[in-house]
């Protein structure tokens, strides 16, 4: 297991060495520069600010210097905002992104595993087409349309929630986000999702209770209810399980579309901005940043997967 | 059968023969298993429509999507001959549909079309030569596909500009991977066959082989993969469009048209609900064809 992991971990190396050389390339073959915007700047001055990051070098020297950079873990200061670090940045504003999509990806597996399962015990009943009908829309109604028409039914017809915004709320010394400001974007977030995982859970059940060690358990005359919650739900959430990786990144893209809209702020609104100002390292960071969160999630999925699974060995 | 379709020469026989050589072909029996599919017949006839209207379209409406009229500035549907209503410019937000919806399906199926060339090449070729080649190549998709793919196409839209024709590709070249992947699986299936032995017994060179013997025979799926990528890639464009990196004004797609809609939606919640409809609509209808295609194409996955 350990010698897994550490195969993993070495396997994701070159992909981050890709993503950080890619990233790096395309930015700066991009138009413009991040000092082009702002007071206008004397050439000698702007010269002098390139020198100060060392823009002036010829481009394989600043690509080797910030390779070294970061493999210490120094992704430089902003561009943009010179008080800052990269680093800084990313640790001021992770947090607002980080509960926004835990929370959804939590409210999407409850929810969608208990459709799911509802679905598959009741299949070509009502509550199984309406289920998946559900799952149809949810999967064919992407997040920017959800997102505003939820906006204007609850938060300006019902006048119900917040429209957009952000709160803390403090309890002891712990800080959570005001669950008011939380509802409406974690239920964008987890909408998509929630109808990939019921859609998932349901195939899974359905070939999972016509198996053999299912008719067994009901042989015996176990109660249905235990055979659906001890035998069948666990082999039928493992396509879930492994699709949990996929699932993040689906949210990371969701949320840049959900923190826009609610004016929240978090990385992926950063991201954004950060491109259009050619802020080239924050852009990197995040870059990087994403990348090993995705390696990470895919690699803790499969290890889920396998403590689930028995007949998967990780070797 | 009559005893007269067993003698030689006789007309029953020459029916009988000839309806046995006709026989069903794979495609005749899909084709026959989609048409009974409702959903994927009521997605073509959407589809069909929305594709009329859009190139259609523009000429019914008495305003171009571009013309700026004052006095109509977030007129109400059926006002001044705006017959859902027009935006905060006062243009005409039908007329501006239909062009949305026109760029939309346009670059999904560009797009779709640049998807497939890649993955289709790539594939085939990884699962043909098979050994190092295909662990190198398919190393590579593996590796593309741990990226941030988002991040990637909002880098490249930043890099290219907005042009609306690198957006096409920008995205295309992203979505090629999962096609790649169900390729090379089917051509690793496919290589073992009689014919392609055949083939390779008749000496044709392993290109020759590839894009004539295994490409056409990787249809099926590749067909179905299609039918899903297009509101794949419409959903990416929009996606790209509501940050204010997709289709630039004064072109509309559905994205521009819905990230516009929502800014203004309590001035005027047409502006974002008609766009609303017809995106979900058009996805919709993608997606019950590209259902209804599996079910006729793979039986064997129902």
């Amino acid at each position: 297991m350990l010698r897994y992991l550490f195969r993993r971990l070495m396997v994701g190396i070159p992909t981050l060495f890709l993503v950080v050389t890619l990233a790096f390339f395309m930015m700066r073959a991009a138009p413009g520069s991040p000092f082009v915007n702002e007071r206008q700047l004397t050439p000698e001055v702007q010269k002098v600010v390139e020198a100060k990051y060392g823009f002036d070098r010829p481009l394989y020297e600043q690509y080797g210097r910030y390779l070294a950079d970061a493999v210490r873990g120094d992704f430089g200061p902003s561009l943009k905002y010179r008080d800052k670090s990269v680093l800084s940045i990313l640790g001021e504003n992770y947090k607002v992104s980080l509960w926004l999509g835990l929370s959804a990806i939590l409210l999407a597996s409850i929810v969608g595993v208990c459709l799911g399962v509802l679905a598959a015990l009741r299949q070509n009943r009502s509550i199984d087409y309406a289920t998946m009908g559900i799952a149809i829309l949810g999967v064919c109604i992407p997040t920017f349309v959800t997102a505003p028409l939820l906006v204007l039914l609850f938060g300006s017809i019902l006048g119900w929630l917040p429209i957009a915004g952000w709160g803390w709320t403090k309890v002891g010394a712990l800080e959570f986000p005001s669950l008011k400001n939380m509802i409406l974007p974690v239920t964008v977030l987890a909408l998509p999702q929630i109808a990939i995982i019921s859609r998932l859970v349901r195939a899974g059940m359905i070939e999972v209770l016509r198996s053999n060690y299912v008719r067994t358990a009901r042989a015996k005359g176990l109660p249905e209810w235990l055979i659906v919650r001890k035998h069948a739900l666990r082999a039928a959430i493992l396509p879930l399980v492994s699709y949990l990786g996929p699932a993040c990144a689906g949210l990371l893209t969701g949320s840049l579309v959900v923190e826009k809209i609610f004016n929240l702020p978090g990385l992926g609104k950063f991201f954004v901005i950060s491109a259009l100002q050619r802020d080239y390292t924050v852009v990197m960071g995040m870059v990087i940043f994403y990348a090993a969160l995705i390696l990470v999630l895919n690699l803790l999925a499969d290890m889920i997967y396998a403590a689930l699974d028995p007949r998967v060995r990780l070797s | 059968m009559s005893v007269s379709a067993m003698i030689p020469g006789s007309p029953e026989r020459a029916e009988l023969l000839e309806r046995a050589v006709k026989g069903r072909s794979l495609w005749d029996d899909a084709r026959r298993r989609l048409l009974r599919n409702k959903a994927a017949v009521a997605g073509m006839i959407v589809l069909g429509l929305m594709l009329l209207l859009s190139l259609l379209g523009p000429l019914l409406v008495p305003f171009a999507y571009d013309t700026v009229t004052k006095t109509d500035v977030w007129a109400e549907p059926g006002v001044r001959g705006h017959l859902i209503g027009a935006d905060s410019l006062g243009r005409d937000l039908l007329a501006r549909l239909f062009a949305g919806l026109g760029v939309s399906l346009g670059i999904g199926v560009v797009a779709a079309a640049v998807s497939l060339i890649i993955g289709v090449a790539w594939g085939a070729t990884a699962g043909y030569i098979g050994g190092k080649v295909d662990e190198v190549m398919m190393r590579v998709v593996d590796t593309l596909y741990s990226l941030p793919f988002i991040f990637f196409v909002i880098l490249l839209t930043v890099v290219f500009g907005k042009n609306i024709f690198l957006i096409f590709l920008a995205i295309g070249a992203v979505e090629w991977l999962t096609m790649a992947r169900i390729v090379r699986g089917q051509t690793l299936s496919l290589k073992q066959k009689e014919f392609i032995e055949a083939a390779r017994a008749a000496g044709l060179r392993p290109a020759a082989i590839i894009f004539r013997h295994i490409v056409p025979n990787l249809l099926g799926p590749v067909v179905v993969y299609v039918t899903l990528t297009i509101p794949a890639i419409i959903i990416a464009e929009s996606f790209l469009s509501f940050l204010g990196l997709g289709v630039q004004a004064p072109m509309a797609s559905l994205g521009t048209l819905i990230a516009g809609g929502a800014q203004d939606m309590e001035m005027a919640p047409w502006l974002l609900i008609f766009p609303s409809v017809t995106m979900v609509v058009t996805l919709m209808a993608f997606n019950f064809i590209g259902d209804g295609l599996r079910d006729a194409i793979d039986p064997k996955d129902r």
